[in-house]
């Protein structure tokens, strides 16, 4: 799969891209993920850990606070609806903007140090901004309560189109942004984030970052300062995360500082490893099975298991249901956690690894020559090389 | 200055809780050469092995008792513990000290835990590197995380400290203060003696024992001790199996002062990696000393006439010291040179 | 070891080649100290590169060669003493900016991207060559920089390894990684190349490979400066020879000065035929 991508042209990646995303809906219905709410989830996450992961993939700086981007973004889009007007563009604007800055300032002192340095830097940050969130800036973020809309908000550009009752919903100039058509502003912005971020791992640029993830000194040696090239890959991706807070706010209108928290950082990095930190798709596949487990599994009950069960007999019944319980409904953390440990154990490389291990054998077994270079240069996410030190 | 020798005593209470937490994880990290997340977690089992003694300590039995009657007619139930039951008094008075006595239970559980993680999964990550080893062992917290919150629900339990401790102590009488003044729980004061006597064994043990020797060797130089042809595996898993020991006592006695719940573990485990990154990576002493340094400042910070000064100082001082000390002294306090650098 | 004397004679020597070549030295070295703890690693090293010509820097383990070497390239600050490259002082700067200023090295441990194939291995320092330090051209395309791959491929070429083009550079034999390096080096086309002993650890036959490689980068013009052991490569490819032995320069001269020089075969080549 990653072969495919890594040799097909920008465009038919991207008509394929649009169409998958576009059809999502439909494919996604026989699984039971087809509700607009599920498709929104998969569709913001999806953004934030294709920013993620140019940090993380590209240059391997583990960043253990990047939701800190996710907050901003939400609390700044929500305050352009409060402020300014329900209109999504502006509110996106500025989540964008805002976690740009935030990321060029916590990135500039971060990136002053690497490795697990680097990593605990970004988590302090993540954790203060968190803990002021819920405590002296409660005038700006609401604290507890989290940041909401009210009826007697300004509104200052929407003033002319006042005497409302209620609060008014998101809009893209007149287009309400709930259900599907939330769905379908959220995935042509994931369209577009990925086509960004394909044309940054196809770049010099990106090639770089490649190469500073790989052997950072030789990068220095070989005359480039690899300072700014870090700083601009944290900001990009601090802006996609604001982005990606921005459109939780645009499809739910509503800010809290628990978006901030290390736990939902520590999403983002899971979500990126268990799909393939460094490829293309990887983070999205992660978001894909995380988000899908997170509310179909977490649904389930015991009930349910015996329906699911239902034909087999019934000592089987009961005994499989005996099994599986602890894993879903409240307990799909556990299932979530243990999948985690499975793929770091097993597939470093997370799913992506695994699909190309598998698409390597099935060529290896029915076309013996397929010795090339190309499968060589394949297996790029091998244990031990990541070089994480 | 009673205000400053109370907030002293509550900096070290805690400082002596992240020290215990910090020392395992920076013994585990400098030997082992294993970033673990999953240390936190072993304090929160520590915790839970005292609410699974006292639970068991406090199994009841229900005898029916006709002569009295409930407000419904029913006979009264009569519930007594079993253990008082067959024990009588003592039996109430290992009810009473169920959280130190819980230690006892506490030892060979978190050995046989921490060996077990060991070998079972840490073992298997010493060449991988840093970032594997932080996410499989995220991973694997999460998991025990979950596995204590379905045994034992997600609410905070709480353990009550034995009742000869469980008063508070008028310390500053001790030290000229009026009488009132300086008043401290007892069983704050049990904690903090306790950890100062399990760090001073841990250093007793590393120092004049062969083994501690040969692992201090091995945190000053990992390959020259692979090469004398010592038996550094099994070592490894025997400081493993320390950390996770030192990790659960602090624990068990931490419950009367924080009410364990199952994400106590990830909570202090955060803050116990900023200790030993302040402390300096692979220092002993650093993780200690920045412990109490941490755990004394966050208390001042916490004084009302600080907060007044800077808001939110408190919630955020820790980290704060944090980048500092990394960006001033990158190495942390008292760390070594080469470690953890590229 | 102090009983290494240091005639006068020598020194002039020493002193005559270095005012040969004032005119058109690109690298000046001048009483460079450097201590390590009580060590003494480099002691007055005052050293002069011509332009254009194979300068050799030999001596027994411990002399200091990778020690002046580093301090070339700025991985060390001297105690004292100063690296003029080009009419600028470098002591102080920053790696990438050493690079930029026309000096580069070729590292004795090979310093690659294991991750990346070996064609991009030497991709990105031609970037560096033609992007700067720093240039965000996150939106250009790589499979458009066609001048780039190019001349990747013929650095390649040249160094003989473009079979290996598209495979991961972890992948290849230490040896291929060596000349991985030289051409990583060589595709900068610095004013000066530092090799740290190129050959060493390679096979007589793959030395006889670097030896001709180097020879053949002879003619385009490229100052060099090799830190070697074998004595059969420094003699086929220097034009100057400098001995370095407890951290001085305790002659410097052409090779056949060098070759017949009673001190030198003492201090160095323990009395070994030449």
């Amino acid at each position: 799969m990653k072969k495919i991508i890594a040799t097909q042209s920008n465009l038919s990646v991207m008509l394929i891209f649009i169409a998958v995303v576009l059809s999502a809906p439909l494919w996604l219905t026989p699984i039971g993920a087809n509700y607009p709410d599920l498709l929104q989830k998969f569709a913001i996450f999806g953004i934030f850990a294709i920013g993620f992961n140019i940090l993380f993939g590209l240059t391997g700086y583990l960043s253990f606070g990047h939701a800190v981007f996710l907050g901003i973004g939400s609390y700044a889009a929500v305050w352009s609806f409060k402020l300014l007007t329900m209109n999504v563009v502006p509110a996106i604007i500025f989540g964008i903007v805002l976690s740009g800055l935030f990321a060029a300032v916590i990135g500039f002192i971060s990136l002053r140090r690497s490795g697990i340095y680097f990593s605990i830097l970004t988590l302090a940050f993540a954790q203060m901004s968190y803990n002021l969130a819920y405590s002296v800036l409660t005038p700006i973020t609401n604290g507890e309560t989290g940041l909401q809309l009210r009826i007697h908000d300004p509104r200052v550009l929407d003033a002319a189109a006042a005497e409302q009752s209620g609060i008014p919903s998101t809009t893209l100039f007149g287009l309400s942004m709930s259900g599907y058509s939330g769905f379908y502003f959220c995935a042509v912005v994931l369209i577009l984030a990925f086509y960004v971020s394909l044309k940054i791992f196809r770049s010099p640029f990106g090639l770089k970052l490649q190469a500073i993830k790989s052997n950072q000194t030789r990068m220095k040696y070989t005359g480039f300062n690899t300072r700014p090239y870090l700083l601009t890959a944290f900001i990009i991706s601090g802006m996609y995360a604001g982005l990606a807070g921005a459109l939780m706010a645009v499809t739910d209108p509503l800010a809290g500082a628990e978006r901030m928290q290390w736990t939902a950082s520590g999403e983002v990095v899971l979500m990126t490893i268990l799909g393939g930190a460094g490829t293309l798709i990887g983070p999205l596949l992660g978001v894909g099975i995380i988000k899908y487990f997170e509310n179909i599994f977490s649904a389930l009950n015991e009930d349910a298991l015996h329906t699911i069960f239902n034909f087999l007999p019934e000592f089987l019944e009961n005994f499989l249901v005996l099994i599986t319980h602890p894993f879903v409904g409240e307990g799909w953390h556990l299932t979530l956690g243990a999948l985690f440990m499975i793929i770091v154990i097993f597939l470093p490389g997370g799913v992506m690894e695994g699909i190309n291990r598998v698409s390597n054998f099935v060529k290896g077994k029915y076309f013996s020559d397929d010795s090339g270079p190309d499968s060589k240069a394949e297996s790029r996410l091998q244990p031990g090389d990541a070089g994480g030190e | 200055m009673d205000a400053f020798v109370l907030q002293i005593l509550n900096g070290l209470d805690k400082g002596s809780a992240y020290a215990l937490i910090a020392l395992g994880l920076t013994l585990v990290f400098g030997t082992l050469g294993v970033v673990n997340f999953a240390h936190g977690a072993l304090f929160m089992l520590g915790a839970f092995c005292a609410v699974s003694v006292q639970k068991i300590l406090t199994l009841e039995q229900v005898v029916l008792d006709p002569d009295q009657l409930t407000a419904w007619g029913t006979p009264m139930e009569i519930r007594t513990p079993y253990i008082e039951a067959w024990l009588g008094d003592y039996g109430a008075v290992l009810i009473d000290y169920s959280v130190p006595f819980s230690i006892l239970f506490a030892i060979p559980f978190m050995l046989l835990i921490g060996i077990a993680m060991e070998r079972g999964l840490i073992r298997h990550f010493y060449k991988r590197p840093h970032a594997d080893q932080i996410l499989v062992t995220f991973g694997l917290a999460i998991v025990v995380q979950e596995i204590v919150k379905a045994q034992f629900g997600a609410n905070p339990i709480p353990q009550p400290a034995p009742d000869v401790v469980a008063g508070s102590a008028d310390i500053g009488l001790l030290l000229g203060f009026a009488e009132g003044m300086v008043v401290y729980p007892w069983w704050r004061i049990v904690f903090l003696f306790f950890s100062a006597s399990i760090l001073a064994s841990v250093f007793a043990f590393l120092r004049f024992t062969t083994f501690g020797m040969v692992v201090r060797a091995g945190m000053a130089d990992r390959e020259t001790v692979g090469l004398l042809g010592i038996d550094i595996d099994r070592r490894f898993t025997i400081v493993f199996g320390l950390a996770a020991v030192v990790a659960g006592l602090a624990g068990v006695m931490y419950t009367p002062i924080l009410s364990p719940d199952y994400h106590m573990g990830m909570d202090f485990l955060v803050l116990s990696f900023v200790v030993v990154v302040v402390g300096g990576m692979g220092s002993l002493e650093g993780a200690v000393a920045a412990g109490l340094l941490l755990g004394i400042l966050q208390s001042f910070a916490s004084m009302n006439e600080i907060k007044s000064i800077l808001p939110g100082i408190d919630q955020i001082i820790i980290y704060l010291i944090a980048v500092v000390v990394l960006l001033v002294r990158p190495r942390g306090l008292l760390g070594r040179e080469g470690v953890m650098e590229d | 070891m102090d009983q290494i004397q240091k005639p006068k004679a020598d020194y002039s020597l020493a002193m005559q080649g270095e005012s040969e070549m004032e005119n058109n030295s690109v690298l000046e070295i001048t009483d460079v100290n450097k201590n390590f703890g009580g060590l003494r690693a480099l002691a007055d090293v005052n050293l002069s590169i011509e332009e254009g010509k194979i300068h050799a820097i030999i001596g027994p383990n411990g002399a200091g060669k990778s020690t002046l070497l580093n301090v070339c390239i700025g991985r060390l600050a001297p105690d004292t003493g100063s690296v003029t490259f080009g009419g600028k002082n470098m002591v102080g700067l920053q790696p990438h900016e050493i690079n930029h200023a026309g000096m580069v090295r070729v590292f004795q441990t090979p310093e690659i991207f294991p991750d990346l194939t070996l064609l991009q291995n030497v991709m990105i320092p031609a970037l560096a060559k033609r992007d700067g330090m720093f240039c965000f051209n996150a939106f250009k395309d790589m499979r458009d920089q066609k001048d780039i791959q190019d001349e990747a491929d013929h650095a390649l070429e040249d160094v003989g390894l473009i079979k290996f083009r598209n495979n991961m550079a972890a992948t290849i034999s230490r040896g291929d990684k060596r000349r991985l390096e030289l051409a990583m080096g060589l595709i900068q086309h610095p004013k000066l190349l530092l090799l740290d002993e190129p050959t060493a650890g390679m096979a007589r036959h793959d030395t006889n490979r670097t030896i001709e490689l180097l020879q053949k980068i002879k003619e385009r013009g490229m100052t060099k400066v090799i830190i070697e052991h074998d004595m059969h490569v420094v003699f086929s490819l220097a034009d100057h020879i400098s001995v370095l032995a407890q951290g001085e320069i305790i002659v410097s001269g052409a090779p056949d000065e060098i070759r017949g020089n009673p001190i030198v075969k003492e201090a160095y080549l323990g009395g070994e035929e030449l």
